[in-house]
């Protein structure tokens, strides 16, 4: 390597680079900073008893209320309802097929299925989430007649199931060998050896990817938009259009008469996503391999 | 008997994956081939009519492609000095050490904020920054979502570029350090070429997010359905423009629109195997 630079020019070069590393890498965190800060400031005098517990007011009620300079009456309770049933029926759908799904890739890995199902679930988990609402949209939707939380719900699950297999799966690989080895000269049968000596190892793992996959889909709007539609009331249907968190947001922010619940939906919305987020990395450090 | 039922309990749930991926392959193309059949694929793609009045409806995806390749490169372009700085922070100055950690969460919860709030965040509060410096007329437009989007794609594209620039040996670096070169050198002549081909893959994965992302670009771009000449014009991109219109259309529109739902799913599909495949190359060197 010729250089005929000074050594100190060198030197100050790379004194440089690591300078601007840094401030780059400390400007990374304004976005963050700034968001947390705009939905705190703005949402948190909303967040109370009555905002969590009660439905979204209509338009006329809104006008009424703001026309009287009193604030807006009511809350998200029709989407907090919905948002629960939801990613519950999705889960319960998603989780077990998720879970069998990633053993079978960690099992049969290096065969020609194994490779192309893996494939194919990193191509669904690339897939836009708005292709997933119109792929709904046309399975359930239309054949059903009807918008519905039980749609949105499939919507959910197949944005969930890559995820889970993922995490998994990758779990399972990393599973010493020996384990199951030993499970399987103590005499134990292969789905014993597998559900009750595997699986129950795994199950850290497997619980904070299963938290990354919910905090993952409880944020997602443009799936849920085509499928279970939204709406205000608080509804217990599944057969019925439902709110969820992220679409009264969207709602919110598309009529100018409600806009003043839109920063208390968002605070909801996001202390419960960094609250998934941050509980899952906790739990990966405490349960660690 | 009982492992003959567990193994089909397996191999059921795994072909589940298959099932969903070519159906979604299968009835987007079955969906979108009215507006292929009445325009014809090419002129489709080629075309930058868009027309709703009914009896002169005339539909073509050329907008919205346009649309979301600029949103898509401007968002990479933006997103390198921010992410690869990240990166060479978490895995080389400061790896293993606390501060590499809490960087490392802060674009874990960066990844983990909803993108409708993103959204928000751009159109309250980067909207008026951007029309305060002259930047854009309306304040939302090509430009703005780029920006936003450009902050979204970071945490990705940081994380995966870290892991391959720890993955460079320390006999090559300390080899470099041992004959004079100094930090910025070894960065340069040693980690840039080794760890390359990773941070490239990583990249393309990150292209793969921004070109799918949906209710931020929508909340951003302003929605207007012209070929955009310059950045500073509002437009819409392929996912905007069907989360636009997909509710309330029928006909010629909606299979126009499934159409334009399937030409996103290939490109991010092709995308994304791109990736996988430069990436499962990297790791393997």
């Amino acid at each position: 390597m010729q250089n005929s630079q000074p050594i100190k020019l060198r030197i100050f070069k790379s004194r440089l680079l690591f300078v601007s590393v840094c401030v780059c890498s400390a400007i990374t965190a304004i976005p963050l900073l700034a968001i947390l800060g705009e939905v705190l400031v703005k949402g948190w005098h909303q967040l109370g008893w009555s905002f969590l517990t009660e439905a979204t007011p209509n338009a006329y009620k809104a006008m009424m209320a703001a026309a009287q300079g009193e604030s807006l009456p009511g809350g998200i309770a029709g989407g907090i309802v919905g948002t629960f049933l939801m990613l519950l029926t999705a889960s319960v759908a998603a989780i077990p097929t998720g879970i069998l799904c990633g053993i079978f890739l960690s099992e049969y890995r290096g065969s020609w299925v194994a490779t192309g199902i893996s494939y194919l679930t990193d191509l669904l988990q690339g897939t836009p989430s708005i292709i997933i609402g119109i792929i709904v949209y046309i399975w359930v939707v239309v054949p059903t007649r009807g918008y519905s939380a039980f749609a949105g719900s499939v919507a959910l699950f197949i944005m969930m199931l890559p995820l889970i297999i993922r995490s998994t799966e990758e779990t399972m690989n990393v599973l010493p060998a020996t384990l199951k080895e030993a499970g399987l000269a103590l005499g134990g049968s292969y789905w014993r050896v597998m559900l009750q000596v595997l699986l129950p190892s795994a199950l850290g793992s497997i619980f904070t990817g299963i938290l990354l996959a919910i905090s993952r889909v409880v944020g997602e709007t443009a799936p849920l938009m085509f499928t279970a539609l939204g709406g205000a009331a608080i509804s217990w249907n599944m057969a019925k259009p439902m709110a969820a968190v992220p679409l009264l947001i969207w709602e919110f922010f598309n009529d100018p008469n409600l806009q003043s619940l839109i920063w208390g939906a968002s605070l909801f919305l996001l202390t419960f996503v960094l609250f998934l987020n941050l509980s899952a990395k906790r739990i990966a450090k405490k349960w660690k391999l | 008997m009982q492992d003959k039922l567990f193994r089909s309990c397996l191999f059921l749930s795994a072909i589940v994956i298959p099932l969903i991926g070519g159906g979604i392959l299968l009835s987007l193309t079955a969906d979108a081939s009215g507006a292929f059949e009445t325009f014809g694929f090419w002129h489709f793609i080629c075309s930058d009519q868009w027309v709703t009045t009914a009896g002169q409806e005339n539909y073509g995806a050329l907008p919205f492609i346009t649309g979301t390749l600029l949103t898509t490169l401007l968002a990479l372009l933006l997103c390198i000095p921010f992410s690869l700085p990240v990166a060479l922070f978490t895995g080389e100055y400061f790896r293993g050490r606390k501060i590499a950690t809490v960087l490392g969460t802060v674009t874990d919860l960066l990844a983990g904020i909803p993108s409708i709030i993103y959204g928000l965040w751009g159109f309250y509060v980067l909207r008026g920054v951007f029309m305060h410096l002259g930047l854009s007329p309306q304040g939302s437009g090509i430009l703005t979502a780029s920006f936003v989007l450009s902050i979204m794609i970071v945490p990705y594209a940081a994380s995966l570029s870290a892991e391959f620039i720890k993955m460079v040996p320390s006999d090559l670096k300390e080899a470099a350090y041992a004959i004079g070169a100094t930090r910025a050198e070894v960065i340069r002549r040693v980690i840039f070429p080794v760890a390359g081909p990773g941070i490239f893959s990583a990249y393309i994965l990150a292209i793969g997010r921004a070109l799918g992302e949906t209710m931020t670009v929508t909340m951003l771009i302003g929605n207007t359905n012209q070929l955009p000449d310059t950045l500073r014009t509002t437009g819409n991109t392929m996912a905007s423009i069907i989360a636009n219109q997909f509710g309330e259309a029928d006909g010629l529109k909606l299979s126009s629109l499934i159409a334009i739902g399937l030409l996103l799913f290939l490109i991010t599909a092709v995308i994304n195997m791109i990736g996988k495949l430069l990436i499962q190359r990297a790791r393997h060197v």
